[in-house]
């Protein structure tokens, strides 16, 4: 049994310590909204925050973990009113979706350590890949929330 | 964005003159007062019973005492927004209160038990739209027409004297007013006469205005739920690995490697690949599946590699060939050419890769299946399903999620077949997904095409003649419907043997050669490589006639003036003709797809090192008619990234008969480094038929791009991916 805290609640979960908290999230404690892209840390879909930084799930054991602090994209917010998640809404960001969980988690980290970004900057920090193409809105809504979250 | 663009956002200015803002189209939530965000879609946007509700009036629109308005969508999510738009084509007639709508999907189930009520389902072919625009404007207008027959009858009157606005339906002469709920009840006993006339699109008061995504708050907070979220008690994982060469066969598998692993409960061994079941999540079945290896039958197709393939394909080139289109005598016009030019091109496979690896969840309870995935057409996947388990389609009840990607790949079912088979074997309900490399390798490819282009030119530098040939794969036979053999299936010469350029003398043929590879439809089929060679060699016809590449395709548009709005947008809102520096260039490239034109002007920079990086791309769109300008211009910004990753890295190589590139670290995409600024310009012209929107941006931006870099460097590029090409300055 490992422990972990996933938005705030301690979750037991029955896996080896090896299983990528990816899927002890998706499988164990039922939390769907971290998607799985590629299992080789290369889409960033996975990206959750271990102790407030964005990690990409898929390629972080939970032998690991216990005793850190987990924030999925359903902890984000208790009303889906997180700056982030605003500003996505208001820009009309995803088409199909299933990447976004992971660029609002990604997002959301980033703004943190760069509260007032310029265009390299999220070039060179956001690298989750979309492949529906929604970079253009997304790099507009990246620049809402970080006037949202300034405001 | 723009300022100043948000200020003209009525439906006039589109409808009539489009988007013609710097900027593009972008529309800021500012601009939507308070019908931003209004409409909603549960978290399962699949109908769980059996497809009714109990306050319907009929199998499309259910209104509830309180006002609220249910609307059944038969399509597919998968981002292309038609979920927003075929809802409010149905409320453009309706004229309920769009901020009291709701969405689901329409039951596959019910569509089968109740004599196809909702017809076709699918999306694909951009059709979501244009093959239902007429349809969903009569499913609004009947429901109106009775909502107001029903109020009439209570008042007494007769039903030519009221009329509808927002829910409310109103006697003119008395000023009676009544609500569509308190009606709703009584319009679905009321039976028409007559079918009510429905508007034509110049008499739209609703669509045509940007509307944002119903489905956009589903996925912003996780809650949304994709086919591969879908949590049936009981259920186990699967994962599984086809046998790496197609139509090969699984030989045989030691299967203790696994069966000890933690949580294994079995190892299956289907035709043509082995599964890994366990229970309490899906890493443990992939971690047991890793240890096994497995031994595969995959006959002479083994020996296969790339090289091998080109050079088939190149040889083909001088085999008999179908005829697809053929003006003049091309023969005569070129040998009495004064000029001419030949040019062979190639394009590569490649895979769809949407985000969501394929998976499907499946639950047998007697003789009803219940199947969960993402699929773009749940009603064909009830069939399939149906076959693979031996029930009949009304025994099978299809869940379609959110689709995380499509892209032509989500409608072969091959996943649900899987599914079904490992369940049948586990006796358990099953989530089946495939890892990112299956995705990727099992794949029904992009085909692989050569293409031989020859033309001549006129002392006046115009085109006499140009003849193309294709050597390619027929996506219809792989799809098991194959075109007769003297016919050429249509995205075998899509963008060539359809060019808008009045040239005297045109012939277009294909050689059809197959391959152990099944091949698919990847949006815009044919289109989506054609395009790029089409539109090179006829900037190799400009250069060669001493012209602007610009200037020279509006001569050969003349009297075409759709083409030409188009072709004009793009080089006007794209600064064509403005000096850039050195290093710098600008290219052009247009196409018809799906009904719609498409025209970009992509400006790319190259480095000295060769590395190119695309800065901008302007794209114009006459998609003849917009219900949604605001996913029309996702759709094309989409498109052009789509497209990009395909023109600068898209190749699936192959190697003893395998596709070689299986993660992302292999199969590059184009992330936000690498992104241009993209601005759309919408300029619909109307006529008879309406265009598509999903797929017709996706081909113009190889050739765009790879003109853009012959401005830069000198360089013609004849074949993607663009990052296979050396373009530094020190190489030839």
């Amino acid at each position: 049994m490992i422990t972990l805290t996933v938005n705030g609640k301690q979750h037991q979960v029955d896996l080896e310590p090896d299983t990528p908290l990816l899927w002890a999230l998706r499988d164990a404690v039922g939390l769907t909204g971290t998607k799985f892209g590629c299992g080789i840390a290369q889409c960033g879909a996975c990206t959750v925050h271990i102790n407030g930084q964005a990690m990409r799930s898929c390629s972080v054991p939970i032998g690991r973990l216990e005793g850190a602090s987990i924030t999925t994209i359903e902890g984000l917010s208790p009303d889906s009113k997180h700056p982030v998640q605003q500003a996505w809404l208001a820009e009309d960001v995803p088409q199909c979706g299933w990447c976004q969980s992971g660029q609002i988690m990604a997002t959301v980290a980033f703004l943190k350590q760069n509260p007032k970004p310029t265009d390299a900057d999220i070039d060179a920090n956001i690298t989750n890949i979309c492949r529906c193409g929604t970079y253009e809105r997304l790099r507009r809504a990246i620049h809402r929330a970080a006037d949202l979250m300034k405001a | 964005m723009d300022g100043n663009q948000t200020s003209v956002l009525t439906r006039r200015n589109f409808l009539v003159t489009g988007v013609t803002a710097a900027g593009g189209f972008i529309i800021g939530i500012s601009a939507l007062p308070h019908l931003a965000h209004a409409v909603t879609v549960a978290a399962q946007p699949w109908n769980d019973g059996e497809g009714h509700n109990p306050h319907e009036i009929d199998a499309w629109i259910a209104i509830d005492p309180d006002d609220s308005v249910l609307i059944r969508y038969q399509r597919s999510e998968m981002g292309q927004g038609s979920m927003t738009a075929l809802p409010m084509l149905i409320n453009e007639e309706l004229q309920a209160d769009w901020s009291k709508v709701r969405i689901e999907y329409a039951s596959p189930n019910r569509n089968l038990r109740e004599h196809k009520v909702y017809g076709d389902m699918y999306s694909h072919g951009s059709r979501s739209v244009r093959a239902s625009q007429k349809k969903m404007q009569q499913v609004g207008a009947s429901a109106r027409m009775r909502l107001i027959a029903a109020a009439a009858a209570k008042w007494g009157v007769p039903a030519g004297e009221c009329s509808s606005v927002n829910g409310v339906i109103t006697h003119a002469s008395s000023g009676r007013t009544m609500r569509y709920g308190e009606v709703a009840a009584d319009a679905a006993q009321v039976k028409l006469d007559q079918e009510p006339a429905i508007k034509t699109p110049d008499k739209f008061t609703f669509a045509g205005k940007p509307m944002p995504r119903v489905d956009v708050a589903r996925k912003i907070d996780g809650s949304g739920k994709f086919g591969m979220d879908a949590q049936v008690p009981g259920m186990v994982f699967a994962a599984i690995r086809q046998c790496p060469v197609p139509g090969g066969k699984l030989k045989s598998v030691d299967e203790s490697a696994a069966q000890d692993a933690p949580g294994v409960i079995k190892v299956v061994k289907l035709d043509n690949a082995v599964a890994v079941v366990a229970e309490g999540s899906w890493w443990r079945a992939k971690k047991a599946l890793d240890v096994l290896q497995p031994e595969w039958d995959v006959g002479p197709a083994g020996n296969i590699d790339s090289a091998q393939l080109s050079k088939e394909f190149y040889a083909a080139l001088d085999d008999k060939a179908t005829v697809a289109r053929s003006d003049g005598n091309v023969d005569q016009a070129l040998k009495a050419a004064g000029k001419t030019l030949e040019a062979v091109y190639e394009t590569p496979y490649l895979s769809h890769s949407p985000m969501e690896p394929m998976n499907a969840t499946v639950q047998f309870q007697g003789d009803r299946l219940d199947v969960w995935l993402g699929t773009q057409d749940a009603l064909d996947a009830t069939e399939d399903a149906a076959k693979a388990a031996g029930l009949e389609p009304e025994q099978v009840y299809v869940h379609n999620g959110f689709v995380g990607g499509g892209f032509g790949r989500r409608d072969a079912n091959d996943e649900v077949q899987q599914a079904i088979a490992i369940s049948k074997v586990v006796q358990k309900p099953v989530k089946l997904v495939w890892t990112r490399e299956e995705d990727t390798r099992q794949d029904k490819f992009r085909p692989h095409a050569v293409v031989r282009y020859k033309a001549s030119l006129g002392a006046d530098g115009v085109p006499s003649a140009l003849s193309a040939r294709v050597v390619t794969s027929s996506i219809l036979k792989s799809a098991g419907r194959p075109s007769p053999p003297d016919k050429v299936e249509p995205m075998a010469t899509a963008g060539i043997a359809d060019i808008g350029y009045g040239i005297p003398n045109v012939h277009v043929d294909a050689v059809i050669k197959n391959t152990h590879l099944p091949v698919w439809f990847w949006r815009a089929p044919g289109a989506n490589q054609h395009v790029f060679s089409m539109e090179s060699f006829v900037d190799e016809l400009a250069s060669a006639a001493g012209q602007d590449p610009y200037q020279f395709r509006r001569k050969l548009l003349q009297g075409k003036a759709d083409w030409l709005k188009v072709l004009d947008t793009a080089a006007e809102k794209g600064d064509w003709g403005k000096p850039l520096p050195k290093g710098k260039g600008r290219g052009i490239a247009i196409c018809t797809d799906t009904d719609s034109l498409c025209a970009q002007v992509a400006e790319v920079t190259v480095k000295p090192n060769g590395e190119v990086h695309v800065d901008r791309v302007t794209v114009a769109l006459d998609s003849r008619y917009v219900v949604n300008p605001l996913t029309i211009a996702e759709q094309c910004e989409g498109s052009v990234i789509f497209g990009l990753s395909a023109a600068l890295y898209g190749k699936i190589e192959i190697k003893n008969g395998a596709a070689m590139q299986g993660n992302f670290d292999t199969y590059r995409m184009v992330r936000l480094a690498q992104a241009p600024k993209i601005d759309v310009h919408l300029v619909p012209s109307g006529g008879p038929k309406w265009g598509g929107a999903g797929e017709p941006a996706t081909p113009p931006i190889a050739a765009a791009v790879a003109n853009a870099i012959f401005v830069a460097t000198g360089k013609r590029l004849r074949s993607l991916p663009i990052m296979d090409h050396d373009l530094s300055s020190s190489s030839a």
